[in-house]
């Protein structure tokens, strides 16, 4: 009992050094090519924790992406670790690697965006350490506090982890990306991986397009049910093309087939928060809000002026989509 | 070869509530609150069943973590098709800070004692949105993951999933045996029929006690509070949509 007691205080002791003594670990996450932009939005975030942020990164091609990162602002080290069984990216081979490093370097938080990537890997992670996880936060409070959103963004819910290791994903949107130049961090190997054969990597199909990426775009143009087919959709992709803007979907849209899945905005799609988010034929469900109500202005068009979408818009339109969207496309290719 | 399948149910309030954050910060209010099937875990059920209706899966076991009214939703996948339930009594103190952490382990402890070599989740609870239970619980057991499928296949002693991300699909392989988490787009769950409800009344629920599988339920994650985000302010509704756009240039959006 004695013994108990002597080392929970001994562990409280050791947590106030700790405080000062921080490490982060951001896993990079990046397709061989270039860094995905959430990735600084997590350097960002693992910044605000106070000690030193490395980054791992892990693939079949790491010296690009390395190189990128190595000039981010506030990343103080880098680890490398190329090789053919990060293929495909997959968890069941980038956890050993990231307990090897964890084993060797002990970070006090491990963290990565809270994008597909993040999600699927960061709990496996966790659950190897014996740890409880904290996904895709909002906020940091201290080094152990961190702000979360719970039932579809409808409660903020503030916790506290007491694991000796804190592993967390971050919203990319909720943080500023860390500026890509001014940066100057060393680089080292990774510790050498330990294939574990689980899994294998078959193949992608991305959904190819020239418009900005979904969730970093300033502008967002958004289509639900209202737009009745997927040919429809071409009037918000001119729309779109004229603001710059990326288009999303609700899930009504998705799931009658009118576009992919993968522009699916809300609770279970992607989250965003544009400058400018429009809404069209969007009746605003709890789920759909869930995905952009943090969006600086949002405007809505919506024939049924009952819709709940009006609720949240900074400007709303009720009108009839088919007769609004060209109108908007011929006013703003006059000016 | 025929799987022995494990399929996690939990029991949330129900999707189309408006939920109602207490006065006193504690959480959300729950009591006389409608609850049902976590909508993802209804896909999950019910792609259980599927395989058991094409002879890949020959039994499928329901579990679910929480207080008495667990039951109910266990025997919502029983008439969906679900063979019979274990209910992993957690009420009071430890209900409430129940986490995806404690329910891997108990999730991993029953799928070794029921031999199972399947797995199947939804992706995420609509209630906690944590997204980690079928990640935590491949990791415990050291089977490997695929998450977010939105299709599923058996080949031979591999599973072939269909996996959503971020910029499309992607296939991957993954040796059986396995956890597999189900995302929207996997299935359209079916009703139960009344005839099918009727059935379930008969099937076994089992209710065991997580110390009965040698787990014990400590957190280290605390939550200090629970609040109302920042409310929107009103808008303004437009005549025209030149007034629409003559708006958005004042304040500077476009």
């Amino acid at each position: 009992m004695l013994r108990i007691v002597s080392a929970r205080s001994l562990s409280r002791g050791a947590t106030s050094l700790l405080q000062r003594f921080q490490s982060t670990l951001v896993i990079a996450e990046h397709d061989n090519e270039k860094l995905i932009p959430i990735t600084l939005n997590a350097i960002s975030a693992a910044k605000r924790l106070g000690g030193e942020v490395s980054c791992l990164v892990a693939g079949t091609n790491c010296s690009k992406v390395a190189g990128e990162l190595s000039k981010v602002q506030g990343v103080a080290k880098i680890f490398v670790a190329q090789h053919e069984a990060y293929k495909g990216f997959l968890p069941e081979e980038l956890t050993p690697l990231i307990l090897a490093t964890q084993k060797q370097f002990n970070f006090t938080h491990i963290c990565a965006g809270a994008s597909a990537f993040g999600k699927g890997l960061l709990p496996r992670v966790a659950a190897k350490l014996d740890v409880a996880p904290v996904s895709d936060i909002i906020e940091i409070k201290s080094s152990d506090t961190f702000v979360r959103t719970i039932y579809a963004g409808n409660a903020l819910c503030t916790v506290k982890c007491d694991e000796p290791v804190k592993v967390f994903s971050v919203r990319g949107t909720s943080f500023e990306a860390a500026p890509v130049s001014g940066g100057n961090a060393s680089s080292q190997e990774a510790p050498p991986p330990s294939p574990a054969g689980l899994s294998e990597w078959v193949e992608q199909n991305l959904t190819k397009s020239d418009r900005p990426e979904l969730t970093s775009a300033k502008v967002v143009v958004s289509g639900g049910r209202g737009l009745k087919s997927g040919e429809n959709f071409k009037l918000l992709y001119d729309l779109a093309d004229l603001l710059n803007a990326a288009v999303g979907a609700s899930r009504a849209a998705v799931d009658a087939g009118f576009v992919p899945n993968d522009m699916q905005i809300g609770q279970t799609g992607k989250i965003v928060a544009p400058e400018l988010y429009i809404a069209v034929g969007i009746s605003g469900a709890i789920q759909h809000l869930a995905g952009m109500k943090d969006s600086k202005t949002i405007v809505a068009i919506n024939k049924d002026p009952e819709a709940p979408i009006f609720q949240v818009a900074d400007f709303g339109l009720v009108a009839d989509l088919f007769k609004a969207i060209p109108e908007m496309v011929d006013i703003l290719k006059k000016k | 070869m025929a799987l022995r399948a494990l399929v996690g149910v939990k029991r949330v309030i129900d999707y189309a509530v408006k939920i109602r954050v207490k006065p006193d910060k504690t959480g959300v209010v729950t009591d006389g609150v409608k609850h049902s099937m976590n909508p993802f875990c209804e896909i999950a059920v019910e792609e259980a069943v599927r395989l058991k209706e094409k002879k890949i899966v020959s039994e499928i076991i329901v579990v679910s973590c929480g207080p008495q009214q667990c039951q109910e939703t266990i025997r919502t996948a029983l008439a969906m098709g679900a063979d019979r339930g274990i209910h992993v009594d957690v009420s009071g103190k430890d209900y409430e800070s129940l986490g995806p952490f404690q329910v891997s382990k108990i999730l991993a402890a029953l799928a070794k004692k029921e031999n199972v070599n399947l797995v199947l989740l939804g992706k995420q609870a609509i209630d906690d949105d944590c997204n980690q239970t079928g990640q935590m619980t491949a990791a415990v057991l050291d089977w490997p993951q695929g998450t977010f499928a939105s299709e599923v296949k058996v080949e031979g002693e591999k599973l072939k999933v269909v996996r959503e991300i971020d910029g499309g699909l992607e296939t991957i392989s993954i040796k059986l045996p396995a956890v597999v988490t189900a995302d929207l787009r996997l299935n359209e769950p079916r009703y139960a029929t009344l005839p099918n409800i009727m059935k379930a009344k008969k099937k076994k629920i089992e209710t065991v006690k997580p110390e009965d599988l040698g787990i014990t339920l400590t957190s280290r994650v605390q939550i200090l509070s629970v609040e109302e985000p920042p409310q929107r302010q009103a808008g303004l509704k437009v005549e025209t949509t030149e007034d629409l756009v003559t708006k958005l240039k004042e304040v500077g959006r476009i």
